[in-house]
């Protein structure tokens, strides 16, 4: 089990997020800082994990997640002092697919709040780690990742533009010590995904998707698929051919 | 629209759920037409449920807010788990005084439903050790009230089986333990008169008191158990281990066939664990945590819990009374608790716990054959002056509540016009 002494987390109001954080508090790291869009709301969850791990340091910082500069300034900020060990990039929103197909503004927030930000942020703290030659960035993707399908193929794109992204960062950092971990959650049981339960698979809950992410963020996995098993099923779904895939309603 | 079942599986009604994220601002007013704060859906019958309507699912709210580690005050966000409380606080000295027979439910939740634990007659129930809570009503208002503030609106909100506003902010008085050991006394009784000899016998001792009942034997045989906490333990802490039940068998697995045996070998193989010993919080508090989605196994058509309260002088008679009718029934129940309860009236208007002994029994849901014999349980317990647990309940008349619940007049104007839950429609009639 690895502690990470210095943790970021950006997009800390995520379900999934806070639940990474309330598992790597109980480590006793010596600092955790939430980045975040909402300043109250980021809060509660800092005062959440401090009640939780009284000895760890937690901090709150805000961000305006679109923009470029700011996002570098923080990344800055954060990483000139001391370096960062760990950094969980969460932030993100289920669009509704239908929404987006009908008013392009909302395609455009989806794909930037899902695919441009988190990678600027990812961008932002490679260059960090990369000076010092140490680090990990666990990114959150999704299975929607896989493969574009009717249902939700903004968010999709979205996501598979951070699994590329990914793909090449880890390429890149292939010789140092940084690490780059994709993190690809099935349907989770959260707030952004209440209106979805029963309408398919079970979903699973944010305190499982928690711990297998915490796990293959330890065990140094450069893909995450959590609960493990999308791994097989999202295997199933890449290799359907196309007049087979074409016919199913997902 | 979803489907939302609770821990009972009777029904199973389409549902609009609205996630509550944000304590401060929960948005209740987006809700047109009515609408029920629903926590993990573990009460048995409809409190949490509003069938064709909508739910407020309040696991979102799941933060902690502070605490204070002199005084063991703790303030949370409604929507926490009490099995959340206790893995982080009892290493740390301080665990909840009161808990229920299962810790996978919501502080607000188990406030709604005052739900009360072993050690009734002790420290009463879980409204006992909430120190202040935030009352947030569809018109907007935010109420805050406690034992000494606004005790009107914390009395009506205490079992008030979320009908008063949803709770989104409640602060607890934990007590202080000096770890997660209980000593324990395991007694086999042979009739009901060996029971209530036992449990008044208990009373001074020992702070934690029930019983498994054999509702298949006539004399009323089971299975008294009662322990007190105690210091740290040579032990090592029992392994984390949890099954499920991975699928709903097509009939219930608790049947007149297979519950004969069932009883008899649980009978016989605790009457062999007779004496004293050494038990963890979670297996001796919560047994049954361990086996996720146990309610399962009474197949599709779901089950019914019957839990009720006589009053002492009736309850001995009513008590025995209630089990004859059970056995001439052919129906029976395997999960069967008998307990006395202290003696303190609860402070909520509608709260379950009085003084005298209470009786909880499932049934697998037969239809007909099994309303027909709750029928006859009823007029027992009307008889007796007892009452029935909301928190359990599917399907009461409407006679029955209000004659067991003499606080209903008094509560009914301190409801919030925008909420009901099928069970309010049934008892209240909105």
């Amino acid at each position: 089990m690895n502690t990470y002494q210095r943790i970021v987390i950006v997009g800390a109001t995520s379900a999934i997020a806070e639940h990474c954080a309330r598992l790597w508090v109980t480590r006793s790291p010596d600092e955790l800082v939430l980045v975040g869009r909402h300043q109250e709301k980021t809060e509660a969850v800092a005062a959440d994990l401090r009640t939780r791990a009284p000895g760890v340091s937690i901090s709150v910082r805000m961000a305006d997640f679109q923009s470029p500069g700011n996002i570098q300034q923080l990344v800055d900020e954060l990483t000139t002092r001391r370096a960062v060990d760990l950094v969980l990039i969460a932030h993100g929103s289920l669009p509704d697919q239908g929404m987006c197909q009908a008013d392009l503004s909302l395609a455009n927030e989806a794909l930037d709040i899902n695919a441009i930000s988190p990678v600027l942020f990812a961008e932002a703290f490679s260059g960090a780690m990369e000076r010092v030659g140490q680090g990990c960035i666990a990114i959150i993707g999704s299975v929607a990742g896989d493969r574009g399908r009717k249902s939700n193929y903004i968010y999709g794109a979205a996501k598979g533009l951070v699994e590329r992204y990914a793909q090449g960062l880890d390429h890149r950092l292939g010789a140092t010590k940084v690490r780059v971990a994709l993190i690809k959650p099935g349907p989770t049981d959260t707030p952004m995904t209440a209106h979805l339960k029963n309408s398919g698979p079970a979903l699973a809950s944010v305190e499982e998707v928690a711990q297998c992410i915490v796990k293959g963020v330890d065990k140094r996995k450069p893909v995450i698929y959590a609960p493990g098993k999308w791994n097989i099923i999202m295997l199933v779904i890449k290799l359907l051919p196309r007049f087979v895939f074409n016919k199913v309603n997902i | 629209m979803v489907e939302v079942t609770s821990w009972g599986r009777l029904t199973r009604h389409q549902h609009r759920v609205i996630p509550v994220t944000d304590r401060n601002q929960p948005g209740l007013s987006a809700a047109p037409g009515s609408s029920i704060a629903h926590g993990m859906g573990r009460s048995y019958g409809d409190v949490c449920l509003n069938g064709g309507g909508a739910i407020w699912q309040m696991r979102g709210l799941d933060r902690l807010i502070s605490f204070d580690q002199g005084s063991g005050r703790l303030r949370c966000e409604a929507g926490v788990l009490l099995q959340d409380i206790q893995r982080l606080m009892i290493p740390r000295g301080w665990m909840l005084p009161v808990t229920p027979g299962t810790q996978i439910v919501t502080v607000g939740g188990a406030i709604a439903n005052d739900v009360h634990g072993k050690n009734h007659h002790v420290v009463g129930s879980f409204g006992d050790c909430v120190t202040r809570l935030c009352l947030h009503r569809t018109s907007g208002e935010v109420i805050e009230c406690g034992p000494e503030l606004e005790q009107d609106w914390f009395a009506a909100t205490v079992g008030g089986i979320g009908l008063t506003g949803v709770i989104t902010e409640v602060e607890l008085q934990l007590r202080a333990t000096r770890g997660p050991w209980l000593s324990t006394e395991t007694i086999p009784y042979d009739s009901l008169d060996e029971f209530f000899a036992l449990a008044d016998d208990s009373e001074s001792g020992w702070e934690h008191t029930v019983s498994w009942i054999d509702c298949l034997a006539k004399q009323g045989r089971g299975i008294f158990m009662r322990g007190n906490h105690v210091g740290e333990q040579d032990m090592p802490l029992p392994r984390a281990r949890s099954r499920s039940v991975p699928v709903t068998p097509p009939v219930s697995v608790i049947n007149r066939l297979t519950l004969p045996p069932m009883n008899w070998s649980y009978y016989q193989l605790q009457k062999r664990r007779r004496g004293t010993g050494t038990a963890h919080y979670e297996s001796f508090f919560y047994p049954l945590d361990n086996l996720h989605d146990w309610n399962r196994l009474y197949g599709p058509r779901g089950f019914y819990q019957y839990q009720c309260v006589l009053p002492r002088e009736s309850g001995e008679s009513g008590i025995a009374a209630m089990l004859s009718a059970i056995s001439r029934s052919g129906e029976g129940s395997f999960l069967a608790v008998l307990k006395t309860f202290g003696n303190r009236e609860a402070l909520g208007m509608l709260s379950f716990p009085r003084p005298g002994v209470t009786l909880a029994l499932d049934f697998p849901n037969h239809g007909h054959q099994t309303l027909k014999l709750f029928e006859a349980l009823d007029s027992i317990v009307a008889e007796a002056g007892g009452r029935l647990y909301p928190a359990k309940d599917a399907r009461m008349p409407r006679h029955l509540f209000e004659a067991g619940y003499p606080g209903l007049d008094n509560f009914i104007s301190f409801r919030d016009p925008g909420i009901s839950s099928e069970m309010s429609r049934r008892l209240m009639g909105s």
